[in-house]
């Protein structure tokens, strides 16, 4: 033991000595645990909010009934049924509004409620009572105390008037949603002996058949596994950890730099161990222990830097999760041991495969082998070819998959496939090009720029493939944002076509505004709107009342439609489809869809097919009479006007102060599209926040990268010096160099990030969205990137120029008086 | 050509023994035979010269005693322990406890300070003694250059901390490759001289591979190596 420490000792005096090859390694270990580790946070965090909000009552995680329209039903059917022995119980849910706040109604009946319905509020004997007595309690998440500013406690009032009972938080519930008893739901939502759904618990005996019971007044749903909010979000989650996994391969990258560059200047150092009496087995062994130990420590910090960027990141991405999906996500990081012990996982595991080949080299090597600094670099050069191959059978593999692939899995897998194609072929791609400079150049110090460059080449290669992958990244999703918010803004002037929105609370306030807007003369058109909701093929499914109005025609972002389609859409027996709903049925232009409604089946040909972007659920966009006529409770309290342009503050004011309405019941056309573009820039800025990270960590693998072979470029430069060429312009030919397999690199990625972007346009966003987008090139955005790209590199080339341009002449002259 | 030279007193105990020993290399054209049956004795506290031309398998021979290479055919026997028999970790225990080995190049461990290079091998057998290993101090005059690290030091005193290292741990053989071979005359002549007295002082065998006559003249005895045999 003593032995092996004394060992571990004299490897780690290594670093003592080589503090920035030292730093480099921890650095590579600790970005890339921190972003991987990151993501997973937030991913984690994500997914137990799902959970919590599939389980609260008996989400689609518990077996319910259910009557078949998905209308609300009679009590007296949950009392038949108790009578009969099913242990069902009810719930009755609807949506209220505090403060212009949607917010969702669960009534449950504590009692009955069984015990394996999911995380509900553990009600004791004393809760029980203040829960079912008057006045009785609303349970409420933590967070949703703080949205609507009360204390616990407090009363606050639904816009019908009614008060809510007095709130308590219960810290198993999801945001949003309130939790009374039964009674005091059905009061609230003025829906006296109506239940919305029974969950069923577990029976004693065999319960009467269903039918027998409430005949066909009620359907079984069976529980299900995943929810449609985890189906929906399963992309975005895919996304971020494909970006974890792309930023943690970068900082590999950085570690298996560092660790060859150390393996080959400790290669003296291991012989010299040997030599004095250190075994094989004994040197081999404490350099493992040596690199999990730095991988330990390396780990715990980057798990620290990873909290803190899931931290920062959480409410962008809470905010990108209700924006896109309506999911709900704590904005507090809360983090189970699993994460941790994952994290240190990950960092040993990652720190062992960068440095498996150092390793490998390391057992295999023979004592005797003669000292040659920087002879594995000239190895590399025959797995050039090798790796060409390897990366031609990656291409193929992901033409393949372009080809048969239909899952999202498969459209993040041409992805992988093509990046690591073009990182693995990059090495003999430079060495072609940089070849070719080596035939043209005239001058010895042109032909030797040339030839250093590509003796250089193979130990750059990696940083090199870190910045091409990097930078690939950052064109393709910057290509693929920049196109989404042309296509959006563009898709948002034709959808916002009123200038004025209003909703109001109820269809009373919504009969009185529409009375008293027939009396403005600024007012030239008054829109009504409406949304229902409904189940078609099994999917959750929006029904949008339109208007028939000119301005709808002009501007609605129809993007393929039957001839006269708007004229088809008044009787009342044609719809439009959102365009992820059509691909998801797979139903277009001139197919039937059967929609189901109180009255019975609705049957609507298909007459359009339109963008509907960001909206999780699938739409359908109808009549608004006709809507009306077949679902009567739609509620009418959505209105568009449309106002003399510089009428509409004078409008918005009086209606303000006539109804009382606040700016979130009425807003202009300008406030609701800036709030649009707005969420739609936070759904971005995790993209964009990463996007910065994975360029940032790929600028420090190059730094890393060019710092190390400083070391050895000595030999290289010192005859060069010795023959008469100046060190400032040794450096100014060092740093050309170095910004000219940058700036080649560069130009690969741009095409390369391209097909990035239309990969995911055209393969990836329509697997997870269900939309495609139309494909646009942003020439500035280019030139800006490969600028950044260039900036970074010059940044990256600077400190180890820098510091040969003042290297002492003593230093250069060790060279020949250590030549060996 | 010179002969091998008998300048010590028989008598003493046989401390390595070598039998027929062979190594070939194989190469792209044809295998070359370094050694062709050498058959040598050394006894306890004999230092014995090694000479011959450049490719003579001087060096080969040194590392097969060593361990760090293993013999195609014959046995290497130091003291009771036959050395062509052990497996690398044994080799290795052999190394650390029974052998001292100093080399042209010096091999110092970079990152560490002399008074660590020093007491380095004598740690990892287990076998440090701090009195030993200020006596060695005292004698290479490395008094003053404990602290600093190999790369400041001149090439003289990098060599005399590399033998201050191979006889910490009291060997009982110390191989020498070329000493002296990056020394000027005057600073190989010293450390040589140091080298003997230390030997002396210690009682182990010396075995000790040079290019220079003057040198060899300085051992006890000379042996001669010519095309794989000896002379």
């Amino acid at each position: 033991m003593r032995r092996a420490l004394w060992v571990l000792a004299v490897l780690l005096s290594h670093w003592r000595r080589h503090r920035m090859q030292f730093a480099t390694l921890l650095i590579g270990l600790i970005a890339a645990t921190a972003l991987w580790s990151g993501v997973q946070a937030i991913n984690q965090q994500a997914r137990s909010a799902y959970d919590r909000a599939a389980a609260t009552f008996g989400g689609v995680r518990t077996a319910t009934l259910v009557a078949p329209n998905a209308a609300t039903f009679p009590q007296d059917l949950f009392i038949k049924l108790r009578r009969t022995g099913w242990p069902v119980s009810p719930v009755l849910e609807g949506r209220v509004q505090i403060n212009g706040r949607s917010m969702r109604l669960l009534g449950i009946e504590p009692v009955t409620l069984p015990a394996d319905v999911g995380n509900a509020p553990r009600l004791g004997a004393a809760d029980l009572s203040s829960f079912v007595t008057a006045p009785g309690e609303t349970l409420v998440a933590r967070e949703t105390l703080s949205d609507l500013h009360e204390p616990e406690g407090a009363t606050p009032s639904i816009s019908s008037g009614a008060k809510l009972p007095p709130l308590r938080v219960q810290p198993q519930l999801v945001a949003d949603v309130l939790v009374v008893d039964i009674g005091v739901a059905q009061r609230l939502l003025n829906k006296p002996d109506q239940l919305s759904r029974l969950l069923i618990g577990k029976a004693k005996g065999k319960p009467a058949q269903l039918a027998s019971v409430v005949g066909d007044q009620l359907q079984r749903i069976e529980p299900s596994a995943e929810t449609e909010l985890e189906r929906l979000t399963d992309s975005f989650h895919l996304n971020l950890t494909a970006f974890g996994l792309l930023s943690f391969f970068v900082g590999l990258f950085i570690v298996n730099s560092a660790v060859g560059l150390a393996f080959e200047q400790r290669l003296p150092m291991l012989r010299t161990l040997r030599a004095c009496g250190a075994s094989a087995r004994l040197v081999n062994s404490v350099l493992v222990v040596e690199l999990v130990a730095l991988a330990l420590v390396a780990g715990l910090i980057g798990l620290v830097c990873g909290y803190v960027i899931a931290g920062a990141l959480l409410p962008d991405v809470a905010a990108s999760l209700r924006g896109l999906y309506g999911a709900q996500i704590p904005g507090q990081l809360t983090l189970r041991p699993e994460w941790w012990l994952a994290g240190i996982g990950i960092s040993v595991t990652g720190a062992i495969v960068a440095a498996a080949t150092s390793l490998i080299k390391a057992v295999r090597m023979p004592v005797l082998a003669t000292a040659q600094p920087g002879a594995w670099q000239q190895r590399q050069r025959r797995w050039l070819i090798l790796q060409s191959a390897t990366a031609c059978i990656v291409f193929a593999v992901a033409l393949l998959l372009l080809q048969y692939g239909q899952s999202l899995i498969a459209g993040f897998g041409v992805l992988a496939a093509l990046m690591l194609g073009a990182a693995l072929i990059l090495p003999a791609f430079l060495d072609i090009l940089l070849l070719a400079g080596q035939r043209f150049a005239r001058g010895p110090l042109a032909l030797w720029f040339w030839a250093d460059s590509r003796q250089q080449l193979s130990g750059l290669s990696l940083a090199l493939m870190a910045l091409l992958l990097a930078l690939a990244v950052n064109v393709g999703v910057s290509t693929m944002v920049e196109t989404f918010s042309s296509t959006f803004v563009g898709w948002l002037n034709g959808r916002l076509a009123a200038d004025v929105y209003i909703s109001a609370s109820d269809n009373a306030e919504a009969i009185a505004i529409r009375n008293w807007l027939k009396d403005r003369s600024e007012v030239q058109a008054i829109l009504s709107g409406g949304r229902a909701e409904t189940q078609v093929q099994g999917q959750p499914v929006e029904l949008l009342g339109l208007p028939d109005h000119a301005l709808y025609r002009e501007r609605w972002p129809l993007l393929e439609t039957a001839p006269r389609a708007w004229t088809q859409l008044v009787p009342g027996n044609a719809a439009f489809i959102s365009e992820q709903l059509s691909r998801r049925l797979n139903v277009g232009v001139g197919d039937v869809i059967e929609v189901p409604a109180p009255g019975g089946t609705w049957e609507l040909d298909i007459v359009g097919i339109y963008a509907d972007y960001g909206n999780p659920k699938g739409q359908l966009a109808v009549n608004v009479a006709a809507l009306i006529r077949q679902f009567p409770q739609t509620p009418q309290t959505r209105i568009g006007l449309i106002v003399l342009r510089d009428k509409i503050p004078g409008l918005i004011a009086a209606l303000q102060k006539q109804f009382a309405l606040d700016d979130r019941a009425v807003a202009d056309q300008a406030t609701v599209r800036a709030e649009s573009i707005r969420i739609f820039n936070r759904t971005f800025a995790v993209t964009s926040a990463l996007n910065a990270f994975t360029l940032g960590v790929a600028g420090i693998a190059l730094l890393t990268s060019l710092l190390t072979l400083a070391n050895s470029r000595l030999p290289q430069l010192a005859p060069l010096w010795a023959i008469g060429i100046p060190r400032p312009r040794l450096a100014a030919i060092e740093l050309t160099k170095t910004l000219a397999v940058a700036l080649f690199t560069s130009l690969l990625a741009v095409p390369l990030g391209l097909l990035v972007a239309w990969c995911l346009i055209a393969i990836v966003n329509v697997k997870a969205f269900g939309w495609r987008l139309p494909f646009h090139v942003f020439p500035l955005q280019l030139v800006e990137l490969v600028a950044v790209a260039l900036i970074a590199s010059l940044f990256a080339a600077l400190l180890p120029v820098l510091r040969l341009a003042r290297m002492q002449p003593a230093s250069l002259v060790k060279v020949f008086a250590n030549e060996r | 050509m010179l002969r091998s030279i008998e300048l010590i007193p028989s008598g003493a105990l046989i401390l390595l023994s070598i039998r027929n020993l062979s190594k070939t290399f194989s190469s792209a054209a044809e295998p070359v035979h370094v050694l062709r049956g050498v058959d040598l004795d050394l006894r306890a506290g004999e230092r014995v010269a090694l000479t011959g031309e450049s490719g003579s398998g001087k060096s080969t021979l040194l590392h097969l005693i060593a361990g760090l290479d293993a013999a195609d055919g014959g046995t290497i026997r130091l003291e009771d322990i036959e050395v062509t028999k052990l497996p690398d970790a044994g080799r290795a225990q052999l190394r650390r406890d029974r052998i001292g080995l100093v080399f042209q190049q010096f091999n110092l461990i970079p990152s560490l300070s002399v008074a660590d290079n020093l007491a380095f091998q004598a740690r990892i057998a287990g076998r440090h003694d701090a009195a030993w290993t200020r006596e060695l101090v005292e004698r290479l005059g490395l008094g003053t250059l404990l602290k600093r690290y190999p790369e400041q030091l001149s090439g003289g005193q990098q060599q005399r901390v590399a033998i201050g290292r191979a006889l910490a741990t009291k060997p009982s053989l110390l191989l020498a490759d070329e000493p002296t071979g990056n020394l000027d005359e005057a600073t190989a002549d010293d450390v040589l001289a140091l080298t003997r007295d230390l030997v002396a002082r210690t009682g182990c065998g010396f075995l000790m591979v040079t290019h220079s006559l003057h040198l060899a003249s300085t051992l006890d005895r000379h042996i001669i190596l010519h095309a794989g045999r000896i002379a």
